[in-house]
């Protein structure tokens, strides 16, 4: 096992951390071993599993409940002013298969995830008398098309489908919206190998800023279809006006503002293919016109020689991201607890990672949280939900993390299809 | 008989190896999509035939056996030599050379050395 693979990942939590310290593996500077592939990946899918009787295992003090269940594949969750939270359910891309491998790649991969379709609809979830039962239930939206971001700026409900930015006139209190959405403007969509387009709004509400993933793993279906893919946009809220602002991110799943230095930051999922601990999937922080490295380089100038032509200048310009998260966890939820939060997670981000396939011994499967201080990472991740796995089987797997204003956290599972709400000691 | 349908694998990875250098000379990604399927179609054609041939030589007489024999295993070569190529294929991009135009070469001559061995055999035995 790798220094980096010890820091998360091992039931004994801070143990493991103490000992990653001392082995000098840091999330900003993690080990990259020598890219390897033999014959076949490294893998191992997930073999689902029904809960039972069996829960997530969160912190002391902390308690975790499912607060609505057989949803249509949960994926990210919004906590609105009154409470109630809605959550984005659906699955898009579908990208054409280009080699045998593909085939052959997406039945095994199928069978790691669950086979109920999405509902290409946002829920809404409210617990009237606050008893902690999200006893009511509807669907706030249905017609969509795998939506996944989700923002409120105002009364403006902002959903990113997976081919374009809508809006929704959000009414306090209303649990069905009053029609349907405007499009405020179209996203990329051809092909849409990664389909998930995530979302965030700036403090003002005056940008939106959306992430799309790349249209393959490393290039391999031509740089044609890579026009406006592994970027992140900013969208005029005003007027729907896009613009690219930051390059080479494989596939940002989830962007958030950090609040007190109202910086953007996103979760990325790295390249496969090149050994179960290359390349880390990473934590960083979104800075206009920065470049960062997809196709040609990971973290920072490390050249990846599947992607031909190469480019020495893309190579040098490639920024290495601020902190690593395990190779392969794909990481697809981040949110930031608000200040005045009780410690031990008073200050920095949860991140839910919903698991690996390309790695002999998974990791991911797990909520993390990652300490922040002077809106900078802190400290290595700790464990905050886990036990999504058990004796060889997978019962869940954490998409989208929501922090809401009463301190709990929302995470999505779309694999057992449930919404979890983790509350604290009161 | 099966050595004629050995001999139509042989313009399938031939144009897999066509296609592989295309794809080391220009770079152009769609050609190594190319090489992977017509490898996959060689691959098909030939795992049957070796399946057939496999039967035929087992029932065979055994003066007959020790050419058969030949030809079988020049089958089998191309069949695991192909196998190994369509997983290298497999690897994204660039990841595929220079092995697999390497490959590519030697499955070309091997299936072309076990349609050539199975075709003396049949002529042999109908002439």
């Amino acid at each position: 096992m790798t220094a980096r693979a010890r820091w998360l990942g091992t039931p004994l939590g801070i143990l493991a951390v103490v000992a990653a310290g001392a082995s000098g593996a840091q999330p900003a500077n993690p080990e990259l071993p020598p890219p390897q592939r033999g014959l076949l990946p490294s893998m191992r899918i997930a073999e689902p599993a029904p809960w039972g009787d069996r829960l997530p295992t969160v912190p002391p003090g902390w308690t975790i409940k499912p607060i609505a269940t057989d949803m249509k594949v949960p994926r990210q969750s919004l906590v609105l002013p009154n409470g109630d939270i809605l959550v984005a359910e659906g699955k898009g891309g579908g990208a054409p298969v280009l080699k045998p491998k593909d085939y052959i790649a997406g039945l095994i991969k199928a069978r790691g995830n669950t086979s109920v379709k999405g509902g290409n609809q946002l829920t809404l979830l409210r617990d009237a008398d606050g008893d902690g039962t999200y006893e009511g239930r509807w669907v706030y939206a249905k017609d969509l098309n795998a939506p996944y971001g989700l923002a409120l700026v105002g009364d403006k409900l902002y959903v990113a489908n997976q081919d374009a930015l809508v809006r929704f006139d959000y009414v306090a209190g209303q649990t069905q919206a009053s029609g349907a959405p405007v499009t405020v403007t179209k996203l990329p969509s051809a092909v849409n190998h990664h389909w998930t387009k995530s979302l965030a709004a700036d403090a003002e509400g005056r940008y939106l800023y959306v992430g799309i993933g790349s249209n393959s793993n490393i290039g391999e279906r031509g740089m044609a279809v890579e026009e406006n893919r592994a970027v992140v946009w900013q969208i005029d809220a005003s007027h729907g006006a896009t613009r690219t602002f930051a390059t080479g991110l494989r596939n940002p799943t989830a962007l958030a503002f950090e609040p007190t230095s109202r910086q953007l930051w996103a979760v990325v999922n790295e390249r496969d293919e090149l050994g179960p601990d290359l390349v880390p999937d990473y934590l960083t922080s979104v800075r206009e016109g920065v470049f960062y490295g997809w196709p040609y380089a990971y973290w920072g100038p490390n050249v990846d020689r599947r992607v031909q032509p190469q480019d020495d200048k893309k190579v040098q310009a490639s920024v290495r991201p601020d902190f690593a998260l395990p190779s392969h966890s794909a990481p697809l939820g981040l949110s930031f607890v608000q200040p005045g939060s009780a410690a031990p997670f008073a200050e920095g981000s949860f991140i839910g990672l919903h698991g690996s396939w390309n790695r002999d011994a998974p990791v991911g499967y797990k909520v993390i949280f990652v300490p922040f201080a002077n809106g900078r990472p802190s400290g290595p991740a700790v464990d905050f939900v886990t036990g999504f796995q058990s004796e060889g089987k997978t019962m869940g797997r954490p998409v989208g993390v929501t922090v809401d204003p009463k301190g709990a956290l929302i995470v999505a599972d779309d694999l057992s299809n449930t919404v979890w709400r983790v509350t604290p000691a009161r | 008989m099966h050595a004629i349908y050995a001999l139509s694998s042989v313009p399938l990875f031939l144009g897999a190896l066509l296609s592989d250098w295309a794809y080391f000379s220009s770079q152009e990604i769609q050609w190594v999509n190319f090489a992977a399927w017509l490898n996959a179609g060689g691959l098909l054609i030939a795992g049957l035939v070796l399946l057939w041939a496999a039967v035929d030589v087992l029932r065979s007489a055994a003066h007959r056996q020790r050419a058969g024999l030949i030809y079988l295993a020049l089958l089998l070569a191309t069949f695991v030599v192909g196998f190994i190529n369509a997983l290298i294929h497999g690897k994204d991009g660039w990841a595929a050379m220079p092995a697999g135009l390497i490959l590519s070469v030697v499955v070309v001559v091997l299936a072309a050395a076990a349609s050539a061995s199975g075709l003396a055999g049949f002529l042999r035995r109908t002439a």
